[in-house]
């Protein structure tokens, strides 16, 4: 059993992962949110308990269904929040937007709008770090759309054979954007794929936070011993539409389905965990909302607040150029 | 640049890239190499003579054939610090890797909003010569100088092979330099030690007064023959080699076109929708009324580079119709 503080933690990130994206849903449906929005609800335990077992300078590497990755990784909600909205004092000083939120500063190397785009990032950033013997673990969260893309098995090869300390964590949410798993690859488990190129795998249940934490922290530890990448395929379960805040009533997957989902939610499951160990009570989890929504409410405004960027930046960050010298 | 006492000798073009990539390797030992056939072989083309031996297997990486992965192994390792150099044996490869290249490598700096840089160098081999046809002979600069974000450089000397290469490994963005295939053996006078040509910065390959040709890359040499015999007729040509083709030095062509009143632009790569075109529309937006003919367009015709050498000869532009484009100019 993981330690108080740990299972607690665990808590915290899903809940703020759960109350960011529902927040930025509601923004988005009121026209506040330019562009596209795909939400990571019902995924919270995947970038919860892969982030809660990383070190300080290990590297994450993230999806267009990126934010949750940001937020439990430690992220800064309101400028999260205000690069959703295109503002200035965003992540990407409003270049970037939704899908291409990153921080280097806590070494998530940046969400990708590219299916599959950013698994051959993630692994030269685990080629650095095989190049420069530091133990730290690059890990790249992929969907299981990604894995019918070149990128995806070239980089896969590429970091078995070359023996990199990289985690490739699957989260199969059973649909690549509006299209059934079934109808894209002939076999039930993605993780199969990894045994094509020499690399260990295992299939972890998406909606079990502490099961993520323990699969992935054996994974981290294989990868800094220096024998190379694992596989985690999470089986997991997206809420709201590939795009959009969209939950029931779609052409692609029954209501049904979707409820039967809900049944096995990650943070209901880790809720009752910590009432049932006696770790935490319904009033402490209770407690716990209220403060992350307190602060989920104070990015909002703080991006509502924000400027928008001035049009003079327009072709600031093209290119990386010699101090003082413009374009 | 070259100091009086710097000893030179004969380089080829290609031994002057190997050994700019060695004194920057040198020097920085975040530089590595990555690519097919690199390590052990020394590249398909000799490029990597020696590096592996001199650097190790831990800076001269053979990778497998996966050129999406070997460009994105190029990022990854930039944006967390490292300076990769990333080979990509054919021009014509570079289409493999594009989503790398040009939905990765060119815009994180910019979608990051300033938050990363990619210190990434792409080394390929273009033009055509070899009989190679038409998957391993063609020229992509314009595909590739179209998009912000990288930078695309096309050396035409062993001494600006290596100034160039020295200078590519030492920039902070992605840039792709291209080798010309049909180049390897060029000799030129070559400085022993590291130097760097900059990148933007065309040259004046021949001084003239009557008529500026615009080229790069083989074309200029291709150029410099036609401009020779030329002189024979009292035609007197200035050849610009514009060494990189973005960023595009427009003031040291302009400042010739606005001396000699006529232009022709030469490139290797299919005439339509190349180069060319955008060079053209330039001179003319910004010297226009210096002009006393239309510019003058050489390149590829309209199809894929042939195999046959027969048809791939008259594929190539050649110091023959360069100085039929210069006549028609002179002429007009």
């Amino acid at each position: 059993m993981l330690a108080n503080k740990l299972l607690q933690e665990i808590h915290r990130r899903m809940v703020r992962i759960r109350l960011f994206e529902e927040a930025a849903g509601r923004l988005f449906e009121g026209s506040k949110m330019p562009g596209f929005i795909h939400l990571y609800v019902g995924q919270e335990a995947v970038a919860a308990g892969v982030c809660l077992a990383l070190g300080p300078s290990d590297q994450i590497s993230s999806t267009h269904r990126g934010h949750g990755h940001l937020v439990a990784r430690g992220g800064d909600l309101r400028r999260m929040m205000a690069e959703l909205m295109g503002k200035a004092t965003g992540y990407c000083n409003g270049k970037g937007g939704s899908m291409h939120i990153c921080d280097f500063d806590l070494n998530m190397l940046g969400a990708n709008g590219i299916v599959g785009g950013g698994i051959p990032i993630a692994v030269g950033a685990g080629f650095a770090n095989a190049y420069r013997s530091d133990g730290r673990v690059s890990v790249v969260f992929f969907g299981d759309g990604a894995t019918n893309i070149g990128a995806f098995h070239e980089a896969a090869n590429m970091a078995a054979a070359l023996r990199l300390p990289v985690v490739f964590v699957c989260e199969n949410n059973e649909y690549a954007e509006y299209t059934r798993r079934e109808q894209t690859m002939a076999i039930t488990d993605v993780v199969e794929r990894a045994a094509a190129y020499g690399m260990p795998g295992s299939i972890v249940d998406g909606m079990d936070a502490v099961a993520i934490y323990e699969a992935a922290t054996e994974a981290l530890e294989r990868a800094r011993r220096g024998e190379g990448p694992t596989f985690l395929e999470c089986k997991t379960y997206r809420y709201y539409n590939h795009h959009g805040v969209q939950t029931l009533g779609a052409k692609y997957r029954s209501d049904e389905e979707v409820e039967s989902a809900r049944q096995r939610d990650p943070i209901d499951r880790h809720e009752n965990l910590l009432i049932d160990g006696g770790v935490m009570t319904a009033e402490a989890l209770q407690a716990v909302r209220e403060q992350i929504q307190e602060e989920v409410d104070d990015a909002v405004q703080f991006g509502e607040n924000s400027p928008m960027p001035d049009t003079s930046t327009l072709l600031d960050d093209v290119y990386s150029l010699p101090k003082g010298e413009i374009l | 640049m070259t100091s009086p006492e710097t000893s030179t000798r004969e380089l080829t073009y290609l031994g002057a890239f190997n050994e700019g990539l060695r004194q920057v390797m040198q020097e920085d030992p975040d530089v590595f190499v990555a690519g097919e056939d690199i390590g052990a072989a020394g590249g398909v083309f000799g490029a990597y003579a020696g590096i592996a031996a001199e650097f190790g297997e831990r800076r001269a990486v053979d990778t497998p054939i996966s050129e999406q992965a070997i460009v994105g192994l190029g990022i990854g390792a930039a944006v967390v610090g490292l300076r990769p150099v990333v080979d990509l044996m054919f021009m014509d490869f570079v289409l493999v890797a594009m989503d790398q290249i040009a939905n990765q490598a060119a815009k994180l700096k910019y979608m990051f909003g300033g938050a990363a840089q990619v210190p990434l160098t792409i080394v390929t081999t273009g033009g055509a010569g070899l009989s190679a046809a038409a998957q391993h002979s063609q020229s992509l600069e314009a595909v590739l100088a179209h998009i912000p974000g990288l930078k695309v450089i096309m050396p035409a000397t062993p001494y600006d092979m290596k100034g160039l290469t020295v200078s590519c490994l030492r920039d902070n963005n992605p840039t792709i330099l291209v080798i010309h295939k049909r180049m390897f053996g060029y000799k030129g006078e070559v400085p022993e030690e590291i130097y760097e040509v900059p990148l933007g910065a065309a040259r004046v390959a021949r001084p003239g007064t009557d008529i500026t040709i615009v080229s790069y890359s083989r074309m200029t040499d291709e150029s410099l023959k036609a401009a020779e015999l030329l002189s024979n007729d009292g035609v007197d040509c200035e050849v610009i080699d514009l060494r990189t083709v973005s960023p595009f030095d427009i003031q040291t062509v302009v400042q010739s076109v606005m001396k000699t009143s006529r232009a022709v632009v030469v490139h290797e790569a299919v005439r339509f929708s190349g180069l060319g075109a955008e060079i053209t529309a330039q001179i003319q937006e910004l010297a226009f009324d210096y002009l006393d003919a239309p510019v003058g367009r050489v390149g590829a015709p309209y199809s894929p580079v042939p195999f046959s050498p027969i048809l791939e000869s008259h594929y190539v532009p050649d110091a023959e119709q360069i100085i039929s484009a210069v006549r028609k100019t002179i002429e007009s």
